[in-house]
Protein backbone atom coordinates (compact mmCIF):
# COMPACT_ATOMS: atom_id res chain seq x y z
CA UNK A 1 0.00 0.00 0.00
CA UNK A 2 1.76 3.20 -1.24
CA UNK A 3 1.20 6.48 1.10
CA UNK A 4 -0.84 7.95 -1.37
CA UNK A 5 -3.02 4.92 -1.55
CA UNK A 6 -3.73 4.59 2.18
CA UNK A 7 -4.83 8.35 2.52
CA UNK A 8 -6.97 8.78 -0.40
CA UNK A 9 -10.36 8.97 1.00
CA UNK A 10 -13.29 8.16 -1.73
CA UNK A 11 -15.61 10.86 -2.74
CA UNK A 12 -19.05 10.88 -1.42
CA UNK A 13 -21.10 8.03 -2.45
CA UNK A 14 -18.61 6.93 -5.00
CA UNK A 15 -19.62 3.13 -4.45
CA UNK A 16 -23.35 4.55 -5.05
CA UNK A 17 -22.60 6.16 -8.11
CA UNK A 18 -20.28 3.61 -9.93
CA UNK A 19 -22.52 1.26 -9.51
CA UNK A 20 -25.09 3.00 -11.65
CA UNK A 21 -22.84 3.34 -13.64
CA UNK A 22 -21.38 0.02 -14.32
CA UNK A 23 -25.15 -1.11 -14.40
CA UNK A 24 -25.92 1.05 -17.45
CA UNK A 25 -22.39 0.32 -19.26
CA UNK A 26 -23.48 -3.38 -18.44
CA UNK A 27 -26.81 -3.37 -19.93
CA UNK A 28 -25.44 -2.02 -22.97
CA UNK A 29 -23.52 -5.35 -23.22
CA UNK A 30 -26.21 -7.93 -21.89
CA UNK A 31 -29.56 -6.39 -22.79
CA UNK A 32 -32.90 -5.45 -20.31
CA UNK A 33 -33.64 -8.43 -20.72
CA UNK A 34 -30.58 -9.88 -18.29
CA UNK A 35 -30.71 -7.02 -15.79
CA UNK A 36 -30.50 -9.52 -13.11
CA UNK A 37 -27.16 -10.93 -14.02
CA UNK A 38 -26.15 -7.26 -15.02
CA UNK A 39 -26.80 -6.41 -10.96
CA UNK A 40 -25.21 -9.67 -10.12
CA UNK A 41 -22.10 -8.78 -12.38
CA UNK A 42 -21.90 -5.03 -11.18
CA UNK A 43 -22.59 -6.52 -7.52
CA UNK A 44 -19.80 -9.07 -7.57
CA UNK A 45 -17.12 -5.79 -9.01
CA UNK A 46 -18.27 -3.83 -6.08
CA UNK A 47 -17.82 -6.93 -3.35
CA UNK A 48 -14.31 -7.37 -5.39
CA UNK A 49 -13.12 -3.52 -4.59
CA UNK A 50 -14.25 -3.55 -1.28
CA UNK A 51 -12.49 -6.63 -0.28
CA UNK A 52 -9.30 -5.48 -2.15
CA UNK A 53 -9.66 -1.72 -0.44
CA UNK A 54 -10.20 -2.54 2.90
CA UNK A 55 -6.63 -4.68 3.38
CA UNK A 56 -4.98 -2.88 0.66
CA UNK A 57 -6.00 0.53 0.57
CA UNK A 58 -7.76 3.00 -2.33
CA UNK A 59 -5.67 2.62 -5.55
CA UNK A 60 -4.64 5.77 -7.52
CA UNK A 61 -7.81 5.92 -9.92
CA UNK A 62 -10.32 3.78 -8.25
CA UNK A 63 -13.09 4.43 -11.15
CA UNK A 64 -10.75 2.72 -13.56
CA UNK A 65 -9.96 -0.14 -10.97
CA UNK A 66 -13.08 -1.03 -10.75
CA UNK A 67 -14.30 -0.52 -14.86
CA UNK A 68 -10.92 -3.27 -14.88
CA UNK A 69 -12.63 -5.56 -12.77
CA UNK A 70 -16.06 -5.02 -14.19
CA UNK A 71 -14.80 -5.61 -17.86
CA UNK A 72 -13.21 -8.87 -16.29
CA UNK A 73 -16.35 -10.43 -14.53
CA UNK A 74 -18.20 -9.23 -18.22
CA UNK A 75 -15.55 -11.48 -19.88
CA UNK A 76 -16.32 -14.40 -17.67
CA UNK A 77 -20.19 -14.20 -18.12
CA UNK A 78 -19.42 -14.02 -22.10
CA UNK A 79 -17.54 -16.55 -22.10
CA UNK A 80 -19.19 -19.44 -20.00
CA UNK A 81 -22.78 -18.51 -20.06
CA UNK A 82 -25.33 -19.46 -22.46
CA UNK A 83 -26.46 -16.05 -22.28
CA UNK A 84 -23.81 -15.39 -25.20
CA UNK A 85 -25.79 -16.40 -27.90
CA UNK A 86 -28.04 -13.67 -27.24
CA UNK A 87 -26.03 -10.89 -26.94
CA UNK A 88 -24.79 -8.42 -29.84
CA UNK A 89 -21.29 -10.80 -31.55
CA UNK A 90 -19.05 -7.50 -31.14
CA UNK A 91 -18.92 -8.69 -27.52
CA UNK A 92 -17.76 -11.87 -27.83
CA UNK A 93 -14.45 -10.28 -30.00
CA UNK A 94 -13.67 -8.61 -26.90
CA UNK A 95 -12.80 -12.44 -25.79
CA UNK A 96 -8.94 -12.40 -25.92
CA UNK A 97 -7.93 -8.90 -26.89
CA UNK A 98 -5.72 -7.22 -24.95
CA UNK A 99 -7.82 -4.42 -22.82
CA UNK A 100 -7.73 -1.06 -24.03
CA UNK A 101 -8.29 -2.50 -27.85
CA UNK A 102 -11.54 -4.29 -27.81
CA UNK A 103 -15.22 -3.12 -28.34
CA UNK A 104 -16.24 -3.95 -24.32
CA UNK A 105 -13.25 -1.48 -22.92
CA UNK A 106 -14.86 1.56 -25.68
CA UNK A 107 -17.62 1.24 -23.26
CA UNK A 108 -15.73 2.68 -20.00
CA UNK A 109 -14.73 5.74 -21.71
CA UNK A 110 -16.91 8.90 -20.05
CA UNK A 111 -18.33 9.83 -22.98
CA UNK A 112 -19.78 6.12 -23.34
CA UNK A 113 -20.80 6.04 -19.57
CA UNK A 114 -22.54 8.74 -20.21
CA UNK A 115 -24.64 7.54 -23.28
CA UNK A 116 -25.37 4.75 -21.04
CA UNK A 117 -27.00 6.55 -18.32
CA UNK A 118 -28.85 8.26 -20.67
CA UNK A 119 -30.33 5.40 -22.04
CA UNK A 120 -30.86 3.87 -18.76
CA UNK A 121 -33.27 7.32 -17.16
CA UNK A 122 -35.23 7.08 -20.66
CA UNK A 123 -35.68 3.75 -20.03
CA UNK A 124 -36.50 4.06 -16.14
CA UNK A 125 -38.99 6.59 -17.42
CA UNK A 126 -40.69 4.80 -20.26
CA UNK A 127 -44.02 6.01 -19.91
CA UNK A 128 -45.25 2.46 -20.37
CA UNK A 129 -43.69 2.10 -16.39
CA UNK A 130 -46.01 2.83 -13.88
CA UNK A 131 -44.90 5.85 -11.85
CA UNK A 132 -44.08 4.02 -8.79
CA UNK A 133 -42.18 1.73 -10.68
CA UNK A 134 -40.28 4.78 -12.61
CA UNK A 135 -39.10 5.89 -9.42
CA UNK A 136 -38.16 2.74 -7.59
CA UNK A 137 -36.24 1.68 -10.39
CA UNK A 138 -34.31 4.80 -11.12
CA UNK A 139 -33.19 4.54 -7.43
CA UNK A 140 -32.10 1.30 -7.86
CA UNK A 141 -30.50 1.00 -10.97
CA UNK A 142 -28.96 4.67 -11.70
CA UNK A 143 -28.25 5.99 -8.25
CA UNK A 144 -27.42 2.22 -6.41
CA UNK A 145 -29.63 2.07 -3.81
CA UNK A 146 -30.42 -1.12 -2.51
CA UNK A 147 -33.46 -2.30 -1.60
CA UNK A 148 -34.42 -1.43 1.61
CA UNK A 149 -32.73 1.84 1.47
CA UNK A 150 -35.32 2.83 -1.71
CA UNK A 151 -37.90 1.35 0.90
CA UNK A 152 -36.81 3.98 3.72
CA UNK A 153 -36.41 6.74 1.33
CA UNK A 154 -40.10 6.48 -0.45
CA UNK A 155 -41.49 5.70 2.97
CA UNK A 156 -42.90 2.55 2.14
CA UNK A 157 -41.88 -1.37 2.62
CA UNK A 158 -39.52 -3.44 1.14
CA UNK A 159 -41.93 -6.01 -0.52
CA UNK A 160 -43.23 -3.06 -2.02
CA UNK A 161 -40.23 -2.13 -3.79
CA UNK A 162 -39.60 -5.64 -4.79
CA UNK A 163 -42.76 -5.47 -6.47
CA UNK A 164 -42.44 -2.49 -8.09
CA UNK A 165 -39.39 -3.35 -9.37
CA UNK A 166 -40.59 -6.65 -10.65
CA UNK A 167 -43.62 -5.06 -12.40
CA UNK A 168 -41.05 -2.58 -14.10
CA UNK A 169 -38.31 -5.71 -15.44
CA UNK A 170 -41.58 -7.17 -16.50
CA UNK A 171 -42.81 -4.86 -18.86
CA UNK A 172 -39.28 -4.55 -20.31
CA UNK A 173 -40.07 -8.02 -21.73
CA UNK A 174 -43.78 -7.58 -22.68
CA UNK A 175 -43.02 -4.58 -24.53
CA UNK A 176 -39.96 -5.53 -25.60
CA UNK A 177 -38.54 -2.08 -24.62
CA UNK A 178 -35.46 -1.37 -26.01
CA UNK A 179 -32.57 0.25 -24.01
CA UNK A 180 -32.21 3.34 -26.29
CA UNK A 181 -32.59 6.80 -26.21
CA UNK A 182 -35.27 7.76 -28.73
CA UNK A 183 -35.24 10.03 -31.71
CA UNK A 184 -36.82 13.00 -32.65
CA UNK A 185 -40.60 13.59 -31.81
CA UNK A 186 -40.61 10.47 -29.53
CA UNK A 187 -37.39 11.97 -27.92
CA UNK A 188 -39.47 15.15 -27.15
CA UNK A 189 -42.68 12.84 -25.43
CA UNK A 190 -40.19 11.27 -23.68
CA UNK A 191 -37.93 13.81 -22.47
CA UNK A 192 -41.26 15.13 -20.57
CA UNK A 193 -41.51 11.80 -18.91
CA UNK A 194 -38.00 12.19 -17.85
CA UNK A 195 -38.69 14.96 -16.45
CA UNK A 196 -41.35 14.40 -14.34
CA UNK A 197 -40.16 11.80 -12.78
CA UNK A 198 -37.12 13.88 -11.90
CA UNK A 199 -39.33 16.28 -10.40
CA UNK A 200 -41.27 13.53 -8.37
CA UNK A 201 -38.16 12.28 -7.05
CA UNK A 202 -36.60 15.40 -6.13
CA UNK A 203 -40.04 16.51 -4.58
CA UNK A 204 -40.20 13.28 -2.92
CA UNK A 205 -36.76 13.78 -0.88
CA UNK A 206 -37.82 17.74 -0.16
CA UNK A 207 -41.08 17.49 1.11
CA UNK A 208 -40.60 18.33 5.00
CA UNK A 209 -42.49 15.07 6.35
CA UNK A 210 -39.24 13.38 7.45
CA UNK A 211 -36.96 15.70 7.28
CA UNK A 212 -34.87 14.35 9.96
CA UNK A 213 -34.17 11.21 7.21
CA UNK A 214 -30.39 12.00 5.97
CA UNK A 215 -31.83 9.98 2.67
CA UNK A 216 -34.43 12.24 1.66
CA UNK A 217 -32.06 14.46 1.45
CA UNK A 218 -30.10 12.09 -1.10
CA UNK A 219 -32.94 12.29 -3.10
CA UNK A 220 -32.70 15.64 -3.83
CA UNK A 221 -29.43 15.29 -4.79
CA UNK A 222 -29.64 12.75 -6.76
CA UNK A 223 -32.38 14.20 -8.91
CA UNK A 224 -29.77 17.41 -9.17
CA UNK A 225 -27.42 14.85 -10.36
CA UNK A 226 -29.34 13.10 -13.18
CA UNK A 227 -30.41 16.46 -14.02
CA UNK A 228 -27.15 17.68 -14.53
CA UNK A 229 -26.49 14.34 -16.63
CA UNK A 230 -29.18 15.34 -19.14
CA UNK A 231 -28.53 19.10 -19.39
CA UNK A 232 -24.88 18.09 -20.16
CA UNK A 233 -26.12 15.57 -22.83
CA UNK A 234 -26.73 17.28 -26.22
CA UNK A 235 -29.62 14.75 -26.65
CA UNK A 236 -31.49 15.89 -23.69
CA UNK A 237 -30.31 19.45 -22.99
CA UNK A 238 -33.02 22.00 -23.55
CA UNK A 239 -34.36 25.04 -21.78
CA UNK A 240 -37.01 22.85 -20.14
CA UNK A 241 -34.26 20.98 -18.77
CA UNK A 242 -32.39 23.82 -17.71
CA UNK A 243 -35.37 25.02 -16.29
CA UNK A 244 -36.24 21.76 -13.92
CA UNK A 245 -32.42 22.06 -12.54
CA UNK A 246 -32.64 25.91 -11.61
CA UNK A 247 -35.81 24.63 -9.53
CA UNK A 248 -34.32 22.17 -7.86
CA UNK A 249 -30.82 23.81 -7.33
CA UNK A 250 -33.29 27.27 -6.14
CA UNK A 251 -34.95 24.74 -3.40
CA UNK A 252 -31.78 22.96 -2.47
CA UNK A 253 -30.04 26.37 -1.63
CA UNK A 254 -32.72 26.35 1.52
CA UNK A 255 -32.05 22.62 3.17
CA UNK A 256 -29.64 23.44 5.69
CA UNK A 257 -32.10 26.66 6.87
CA UNK A 258 -35.26 24.58 7.03
CA UNK A 259 -35.19 23.11 10.33
CA UNK A 260 -33.54 24.64 13.87
CA UNK A 261 -30.81 23.11 16.16
CA UNK A 262 -33.30 20.75 17.59
CA UNK A 263 -34.33 19.77 14.45
CA UNK A 264 -37.83 21.61 14.25
CA UNK A 265 -39.12 22.92 10.82
CA UNK A 266 -38.73 26.58 10.25
CA UNK A 267 -41.44 27.76 7.89
CA UNK A 268 -39.50 30.32 5.08
CA UNK A 269 -39.99 33.71 7.14
CA UNK A 270 -38.76 32.44 10.06
CA UNK A 271 -35.88 31.24 8.28
CA UNK A 272 -32.48 32.49 8.58
CA UNK A 273 -31.37 33.50 5.03
CA UNK A 274 -27.71 33.51 5.90
CA UNK A 275 -28.04 29.88 5.90
CA UNK A 276 -29.27 29.55 2.48
CA UNK A 277 -26.43 27.67 0.14
CA UNK A 278 -25.20 31.12 -2.10
CA UNK A 279 -23.26 28.58 -4.21
CA UNK A 280 -26.40 26.73 -5.00
CA UNK A 281 -28.53 29.69 -5.50
CA UNK A 282 -26.04 31.35 -7.85
CA UNK A 283 -25.54 28.09 -10.08
CA UNK A 284 -29.64 28.07 -9.66
CA UNK A 285 -29.70 31.52 -11.02
CA UNK A 286 -27.02 30.43 -13.93
CA UNK A 287 -29.46 27.32 -14.91
CA UNK A 288 -32.31 29.87 -15.45
CA UNK A 289 -30.63 32.11 -17.22
CA UNK A 290 -29.50 29.45 -19.57
CA UNK A 291 -33.16 28.36 -19.86
CA UNK A 292 -34.60 31.69 -21.13
CA UNK A 293 -34.66 30.74 -24.78
CA UNK A 294 -36.84 29.17 -27.09
CA UNK A 295 -40.77 29.81 -27.39
CA UNK A 296 -41.81 27.39 -24.79
CA UNK A 297 -42.10 28.54 -21.10
CA UNK A 298 -42.94 25.45 -19.12
CA UNK A 299 -44.37 25.09 -15.62
CA UNK A 300 -40.80 24.98 -14.54
CA UNK A 301 -39.45 27.62 -15.96
CA UNK A 302 -42.51 29.76 -13.84
CA UNK A 303 -41.92 27.24 -10.83
CA UNK A 304 -37.88 28.50 -11.24
CA UNK A 305 -38.53 31.80 -11.56
CA UNK A 306 -40.95 31.75 -8.11
CA UNK A 307 -38.46 30.06 -6.60
CA UNK A 308 -35.58 32.91 -7.69
CA UNK A 309 -38.11 35.58 -6.19
CA UNK A 310 -37.44 34.12 -2.62
CA UNK A 311 -33.71 33.48 -3.04
CA UNK A 312 -33.03 36.72 -4.03
CA UNK A 313 -34.99 38.49 -1.71
CA UNK A 314 -33.05 40.32 1.41
CA UNK A 315 -35.75 39.38 3.59
CA UNK A 316 -39.31 37.73 3.73
CA UNK A 317 -40.68 41.21 4.04
CA UNK A 318 -38.90 42.37 1.00
CA UNK A 319 -40.02 39.37 -1.37
CA UNK A 320 -41.99 40.96 -4.45
CA UNK A 321 -44.92 39.03 -4.18
CA UNK A 322 -46.69 40.99 -6.87
CA UNK A 323 -44.52 39.26 -9.18
CA UNK A 324 -44.68 35.83 -7.65
CA UNK A 325 -48.68 36.57 -7.73
CA UNK A 326 -47.96 37.09 -11.69
CA UNK A 327 -46.11 34.13 -12.04
CA UNK A 328 -48.74 31.80 -10.32
CA UNK A 329 -51.35 33.14 -12.48
CA UNK A 330 -49.44 31.63 -15.27
CA UNK A 331 -48.66 28.37 -13.52
CA UNK A 332 -51.96 27.76 -12.38
CA UNK A 333 -53.35 28.83 -16.66
CA UNK A 334 -50.60 26.32 -18.02
CA UNK A 335 -50.78 23.59 -15.25
CA UNK A 336 -54.23 23.92 -13.39
CA UNK A 337 -53.61 21.72 -10.20
CA UNK A 338 -55.03 22.32 -6.69
CA UNK A 339 -51.93 22.55 -5.04
CA UNK A 340 -50.68 24.85 -7.43
CA UNK A 341 -53.77 27.08 -6.74
CA UNK A 342 -53.01 26.37 -2.77
CA UNK A 343 -49.33 28.07 -3.20
CA UNK A 344 -51.01 30.65 -5.41
CA UNK A 345 -53.73 31.77 -2.44
CA UNK A 346 -50.81 32.02 -0.09
CA UNK A 347 -49.26 35.05 -2.57
CA UNK A 348 -52.68 36.11 -2.72
CA UNK A 349 -52.53 36.66 1.16
CA UNK A 350 -49.19 38.50 0.84
CA UNK A 351 -50.38 40.65 -1.58
CA UNK A 352 -54.20 41.32 -0.81
CA UNK A 353 -54.60 40.10 2.64
CA UNK A 354 -55.16 37.06 4.79
CA UNK A 355 -59.43 37.27 3.64
CA UNK A 356 -58.35 37.40 0.12
CA UNK A 357 -56.74 34.15 1.07
CA UNK A 358 -58.95 32.68 2.30
CA UNK A 359 -61.13 33.48 -0.78
CA UNK A 360 -58.81 32.11 -3.39
CA UNK A 361 -58.36 28.87 -1.35
CA UNK A 362 -62.05 28.66 -1.84
CA UNK A 363 -62.41 29.19 -5.41
CA UNK A 364 -59.57 26.16 -5.82
CA UNK A 365 -61.13 24.05 -8.74
CA UNK A 366 -61.43 20.39 -6.99
CA UNK A 367 -60.67 22.21 -3.49
CA UNK A 368 -62.09 19.14 -1.95
CA UNK A 369 -59.32 16.47 -3.38
CA UNK A 370 -57.02 18.12 -1.05
CA UNK A 371 -59.34 17.23 1.93
CA UNK A 372 -56.89 14.76 3.30
CA UNK A 373 -54.34 17.85 2.89
CA UNK A 374 -52.67 18.96 5.71
CA UNK A 375 -51.02 21.73 4.04
CA UNK A 376 -54.40 23.08 3.11
CA UNK A 377 -55.57 23.22 6.69
CA UNK A 378 -52.69 24.50 8.03
CA UNK A 379 -52.67 27.23 5.25
CA UNK A 380 -56.44 28.20 6.32
CA UNK A 381 -55.47 27.96 9.99
CA UNK A 382 -52.35 30.72 9.23
CA UNK A 383 -55.18 32.79 7.50
CA UNK A 384 -57.64 33.01 10.13
CA UNK A 385 -54.84 33.60 12.81
CA UNK A 386 -53.17 36.41 10.59
CA UNK A 387 -57.23 37.93 10.38
CA UNK A 388 -57.49 37.68 14.51
CA UNK A 389 -59.99 34.76 14.41
CA UNK A 390 -57.94 32.40 16.87
CA UNK A 391 -61.11 29.71 16.94
CA UNK A 392 -61.10 29.07 13.55
CA UNK A 393 -57.62 28.98 12.74
CA UNK A 394 -57.22 26.89 16.50
CA UNK A 395 -60.15 24.77 14.44
CA UNK A 396 -57.91 24.33 11.26
CA UNK A 397 -54.98 23.58 13.03
CA UNK A 398 -56.36 21.07 14.50
CA UNK A 399 -57.41 19.50 11.22
CA UNK A 400 -54.43 19.48 9.55
CA UNK A 401 -52.88 17.53 12.56
CA UNK A 402 -55.51 15.10 11.72
CA UNK A 403 -54.06 14.82 8.44
CA UNK A 404 -50.39 14.31 8.84
CA UNK A 405 -48.34 11.79 11.19
CA UNK A 406 -45.13 13.53 10.62
CA UNK A 407 -43.63 14.26 14.38
CA UNK A 408 -42.02 17.46 12.67
CA UNK A 409 -45.30 18.87 11.12
CA UNK A 410 -46.96 17.94 14.42
CA UNK A 411 -44.64 20.06 16.41
CA UNK A 412 -44.92 23.07 13.95
CA UNK A 413 -48.68 22.87 14.05
CA UNK A 414 -48.42 22.72 18.05
CA UNK A 415 -46.30 25.77 17.96
CA UNK A 416 -49.08 27.07 15.95
CA UNK A 417 -52.23 26.25 18.56
CA UNK A 418 -49.52 28.19 20.75
CA UNK A 419 -49.70 31.19 18.97
CA UNK A 420 -53.46 31.10 18.69
CA UNK A 421 -53.72 30.93 22.36
CA UNK A 422 -51.58 34.21 22.65
CA UNK A 423 -53.80 35.51 20.06
CA UNK A 424 -57.06 34.91 22.37
CA UNK A 425 -55.13 36.51 25.81
CA UNK A 426 -54.45 39.72 23.48
CA UNK A 427 -58.23 39.70 22.85
CA UNK B 1 9.18 -4.85 18.95
CA UNK B 2 8.40 -8.57 17.19
CA UNK B 3 5.79 -8.75 14.16
CA UNK B 4 2.62 -10.18 14.33
CA UNK B 5 0.61 -11.71 11.82
CA UNK B 6 -3.21 -10.70 11.92
CA UNK B 7 -5.82 -13.30 10.12
CA UNK B 8 -9.14 -11.96 9.10
CA UNK B 9 -11.82 -14.64 8.80
CA UNK B 10 -15.33 -14.31 7.87
CA UNK B 11 -17.16 -11.05 8.46
CA UNK B 12 -20.19 -9.18 6.51
CA UNK B 13 -19.98 -8.28 3.41
CA UNK B 14 -22.85 -5.81 2.68
CA UNK B 15 -25.23 -5.19 -0.26
CA UNK B 16 -25.90 -2.08 -0.62
CA UNK B 17 -23.26 0.25 -2.39
CA UNK B 18 -23.66 2.81 0.21
CA UNK B 19 -23.11 0.16 3.19
CA UNK B 20 -20.39 -0.96 1.08
CA UNK B 21 -18.43 2.20 0.89
CA UNK B 22 -19.39 3.11 4.78
CA UNK B 23 -17.62 -0.65 5.88
CA UNK B 24 -14.47 0.27 4.07
CA UNK B 25 -13.98 3.87 5.09
CA UNK B 26 -13.89 1.92 8.74
CA UNK B 27 -11.43 -0.09 7.20
CA UNK B 28 -9.77 2.97 6.29
CA UNK B 29 -9.12 4.69 9.63
CA UNK B 30 -8.18 1.56 11.34
CA UNK B 31 -5.29 1.03 9.26
CA UNK B 32 -4.98 4.72 8.99
CA UNK B 33 -4.51 5.13 12.69
CA UNK B 34 -1.94 1.98 12.65
CA UNK B 35 0.40 3.59 10.19
CA UNK B 36 0.34 6.29 12.00
CA UNK B 37 1.82 4.60 15.15
CA UNK B 38 4.39 2.75 12.89
CA UNK B 39 2.39 -0.41 13.25
CA UNK B 40 1.74 -1.10 9.98
CA UNK B 41 4.31 -3.06 7.90
CA UNK B 42 2.28 -4.89 5.14
CA UNK B 43 -1.07 -6.77 4.30
CA UNK B 44 -3.25 -8.32 1.44
CA UNK B 45 -6.48 -9.71 0.39
CA UNK B 46 -6.92 -13.01 -0.34
CA UNK B 47 -9.52 -14.25 -2.93
CA UNK B 48 -12.40 -16.53 -2.05
CA UNK B 49 -11.36 -19.15 -4.33
CA UNK B 50 -8.64 -21.95 -4.19
CA UNK B 51 -7.50 -25.35 -3.88
CA UNK B 52 -6.60 -28.10 -0.73
CA UNK B 53 -4.13 -31.01 -0.94
CA UNK B 54 -4.62 -33.27 1.56
CA UNK B 55 -2.13 -35.29 -0.04
CA UNK B 56 -0.07 -35.00 -3.08
CA UNK B 57 -2.45 -37.18 -5.38
CA UNK B 58 -5.46 -36.94 -3.16
CA UNK B 59 -8.76 -34.89 -3.61
CA UNK B 60 -7.96 -31.38 -4.43
CA UNK B 61 -11.47 -29.34 -4.00
CA UNK B 62 -12.13 -25.99 -6.20
CA UNK B 63 -12.78 -23.28 -3.28
CA UNK B 64 -14.55 -22.18 -1.11
CA UNK B 65 -13.17 -25.12 0.99
CA UNK B 66 -14.82 -23.75 4.48
CA UNK B 67 -17.41 -22.46 6.13
CA UNK B 68 -17.78 -19.13 5.22
CA UNK B 69 -16.76 -17.83 8.43
CA UNK B 70 -13.96 -19.78 8.46
CA UNK B 71 -12.19 -18.61 5.28
CA UNK B 72 -9.30 -16.31 5.75
CA UNK B 73 -10.00 -13.02 3.83
CA UNK B 74 -6.67 -11.42 4.35
CA UNK B 75 -3.61 -10.47 6.65
CA UNK B 76 -1.91 -7.78 7.87
CA UNK B 77 1.86 -7.84 8.96
CA UNK B 78 2.31 -5.57 12.51
CA UNK B 79 4.85 -4.62 14.72
CA UNK B 80 3.64 -5.11 18.28
CA UNK B 81 6.03 -4.91 21.47
CA UNK B 82 3.60 -7.98 23.08
CA UNK B 83 1.27 -10.15 22.00
CA UNK B 84 -1.21 -8.38 24.12
CA UNK B 85 -0.76 -5.32 22.30
CA UNK B 86 -1.00 -6.70 19.55
CA UNK B 87 -4.13 -8.05 20.17
CA UNK B 88 -5.07 -4.72 21.64
CA UNK B 89 -4.39 -3.46 18.40
CA UNK B 90 -6.62 -5.79 16.94
CA UNK B 91 -9.60 -4.75 18.82
CA UNK B 92 -10.53 -1.58 17.11
CA UNK B 93 -11.15 -3.75 13.77
CA UNK B 94 -13.94 -3.69 12.17
CA UNK B 95 -14.67 -6.70 10.97
CA UNK B 96 -15.56 -7.70 14.34
CA UNK B 97 -19.19 -5.36 13.22
CA UNK B 98 -20.04 -8.19 10.82
CA UNK B 99 -19.40 -11.04 13.15
CA UNK B 100 -15.79 -11.65 11.93
CA UNK B 101 -12.63 -12.80 13.79
CA UNK B 102 -9.05 -11.60 13.88
CA UNK B 103 -6.55 -14.25 14.61
CA UNK B 104 -3.50 -12.96 15.89
CA UNK B 105 0.10 -14.60 15.91
CA UNK B 106 3.67 -14.15 16.48
CA UNK B 107 5.90 -14.01 13.68
CA UNK B 108 8.59 -16.95 14.66
CA UNK B 109 11.57 -15.21 14.47
CA UNK B 110 14.46 -17.70 12.65
CA UNK B 111 17.41 -16.68 14.27
CA UNK B 112 17.12 -15.88 18.21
Amino acid sequence: MSDAASIHNLVDHFFRHQSGKLVAVMTRVFGLHNLELVEDVVQAALVQALEAWKIHGVPEDPAAWMYRVARNKALDVIRHRDVADRLNPEWTRSIGRDEGSDPLSRLFLSHEIADSQLRMIFTCCHPELPEESQIALTLKTLCGFSTPEIARALLTTEANVKKRIARAKRKFLDEEIKFEVPSGEALKARLGSVHTVLYLLFNEGYSSSQPHELIRRDLCEEAVRLCLLLFDHPASTNPETAALLALMLLHASRFDARLDESGNILLLEEQDRGRWNQKLIERGIYYLNESASGDHISRYHLEAAIAAHHSIAAGFGETNWTAILLLYDDLTQLHPSPIHELNRAIAVAQVSGPDAGIAAVQRIKGLESLDDYHLLHATLGEFHRRAGRAAEARRSFRRAMECTVSVSEQRLLERKLHDCAALEDLT
Amino acid sequence: MSNFMFLFRGGETPTSPERMQAQMQKWMNWIQKLRNDGKYIAGDPLQGTGKVLRSPNKVITDGPFAEGKEIVGGYFLVRAETIDEAADMAKDCPIFEGGGSVEVRPVQVINP
